[in-house]
């Protein structure tokens, strides 16, 4: 009983309800996502473009702008580019994100050194904070949620298409460019919105680690797809809760229990599970 | 790239085109498809033509998380939904019976034969109901088996009357039995049937290489250079000869 009562003891907080919902949404979200991001060899795209946000996220807090504005607006332009810098294979594409990436990144912590209310700031953005997570936030991050699941089950066959074969996609007519720009938007919108509650420097791992632990269990593409996000809220809403009980931060905590789901995974499942992670690519 | 081509392909057409590679073969398919515009010159393609393209296997990410009935779905676009249509499962069903692969939707494409897999991306050109069939190298990484599989599941769909284009390198396990073949460097340098175009003299003009044509059971056969001054190639031809000796 006691055990019972003290396991739900940091639901009598407000902010942890809230921080709680977002989180679970932000894993659902982060997971449907992954998939596209493993399976497409992006994750060190979704690591860098969560480095451009962030940039994005200092300036238009310096400049007194709103954050979904200011860094929504930044984040779909370096993504809609990183797509495009990858999407030509020109040479040394990855240093290229890697540059502008991360020179975006540290303007953004000179801009916030000089001009913000550093320290507390910056922390909260990196790292994430439960306790900064409004009912705004969590409205943005449903209104994503919602665009993003209806987008993708709505041209469902025609991402399917781009990703696992867009040389015929292309010759079968189907705009493979235009369904890589949508990607990208989505990519940056969800890391904007997500950024708050995981923080910049974990956001990627959320993108990665549920998609790869869902490959090892399926073969099948619409499989992978239910199970990714139900993997991902389900680490953010154990993550969440063993933060309060640990003491540690949200975003750090959720990452490690994905971390050790994906370890558990991989540990139980077969030699053959194995090697579908192992075939991913960029992982 | 290519200069002086001209090639009509006509409905019910088999035709395969032979080159060294860097001849421009991919070129030309690609502007046949549309992904590369001629830059002088046309390409003409019957408004509304459908065209169901088949990669070379090993282009094909064999790691990707997809069962063969969602290979063949991912074509039918205009429909959204994950879901398949009744309909769409019954043309299904009926594309998979026709190429020998019936009762394998549900399985990993990694998990099928090699014949199978190569079939799978046929049977997922077909499912769209193409007008024209192009394969990029259907034989190229394949064995023995697999290729005669391919080569017996190209004729039977040519004579339930599909049109084919194909390229390949393989000029006698596939090229010398298609009806017509364009050999191709930069140009055509010849266009008709194999007995016509697979002549050491149309051939050194494709490939830069003297090369020697044995004729077997009607059939012209294709000999390298190096192989050609092999002990064993002698001796064929010393057993061709004592055979029509013996005839006469």
């Amino acid at each position: 009983m006691t055990i019972a009562l003290d396991l739900l003891a940091p639901y009598d907080f407000a902010f942890f309800q809230r921080g709680m919902v977002a989180a679970t949404l932000a894993g659902a979200l982060c997971g449907v996502l992954g998939v596209f991001v493993v399976l497409r060899g992006m994750s060190y795209i979704g690591h860098g473009l969560s480095h451009a946000v962030f940039g994005g996220a200092a300036a238009s807090a310096v400049m007194s702008i709103n954050f979904f504005v200011g860094a929504g607006i930044w984040g779909i332009i370096s993504g809609v580019l990183i797509g495009r810098i990858a999407r030509r294979k020109i040479i040394g594409a990855d240093a290229a994100i890697g540059i502008v990436t991360t020179a975006s990144f540290a303007g953004g912590i000179a801009l916030l050194n000089r001009y913000g209310q550093a320290r507390k700031s910056i922390e909260a953005v990196l790292f994430g904070s439960v306790l900064g997570v409004s009912w705004v936030d969590i409205a943005a991050i449903l209104a994503v949620s919602l665009a993003v699941g209806a987008i993708v089950l709505f041209a469902y066959r025609a991402f399917l298409f781009a990703t696992f074969d867009p040389q015929v996609a292309i010759v079968s007519g189907e705009r493979v460019a235009t369904i890589e720009v949508i990607l990208m938007v989505m990519l940056s919108i969800t890391i904007l919105v997500t950024m708050r509650v995981i923080g910049t420097l974990l956001i990627s791992a959320l993108l990665v680690i549920p998609a790869a632990t869902a490959r090892m269990i399926t073969n099948s593409f619409s499989r992978m797809l239910m199970l990714s996000p139900m993997i991902g809220a389900m680490c953010c809403l154990v993550g969440m809760n063993l933060s309060y009980h640990l003491d540690t931060s949200a975003g750090a905590t959720i990452i490690l229990v994905a971390a050790v789901v994906f370890t558990a995974t991989y540990l139980l499942a077969g030699r053959r599970a194995r090697l579908r992670v192992a075939s991913l690519h960029h992982l | 790239m290519l200069e002086n081509v001209t090639l009509h392909i006509r409905r019910g057409e088999f035709v395969g085109i032979v080159g060294p590679s860097g001849s421009g073969k991919t070129s030309l398919l690609r502007a046949i498809t549309g992904s590369l515009a001629a830059a002088r010159g046309s390409v003409e393609v019957t408004r509304g033509t459908r065209i169901g393209y088949v990669p070379q296997v090993e282009s094909v990410d064999w790691n990707f998380p997809i069962t063969v009935g969602e290979v063949l779905a991912m074509t039918r676009t205009r429909r959204h939904w994950p879901r398949t249509t009744r309909s769409e499962r019954a043309e299904m069903k009926e594309v998979l019976e026709g190429l020998g692969l019936h009762g394998l939707d549900g399985r990993h494409i990694r998990e099928l034969s090699g014949g199978q897999q190569q079939r799978v991306f046929v049977a997922r050109a077909m499912f769209g109901k193409p007008d024209i069939l192009i394969l990029d190298e259907p034989t190229s990484g394949v064995d023995v088996r697999t290729r005669h599989e391919i080569l017996h599941l190209l004729r039977d769909l040519h004579s339930k009357g599909s049109t084919i284009l194909l390229t390949t390198h393989d000029l006698n396990g596939l090229a010398s039995h298609l009806p017509r073949l364009v050999c191709l460097n930069r140009e055509v340098i010849a266009d008709g049937s194999p007995r016509e175009t697979l002549i050491p003299e149309v051939l050194e003009r494709t490939y830069g290489a003297p090369l020697h044509v044995l004729e077997h059971g009607g059939m012209p056969i294709v000999l390298d250079h190096d192989y050609t001054s092999s002990e064993v190639l002698r001796d064929t031809e010393r057993q061709m000869r004592s055979e029509r000796e013996t005839r006469q």
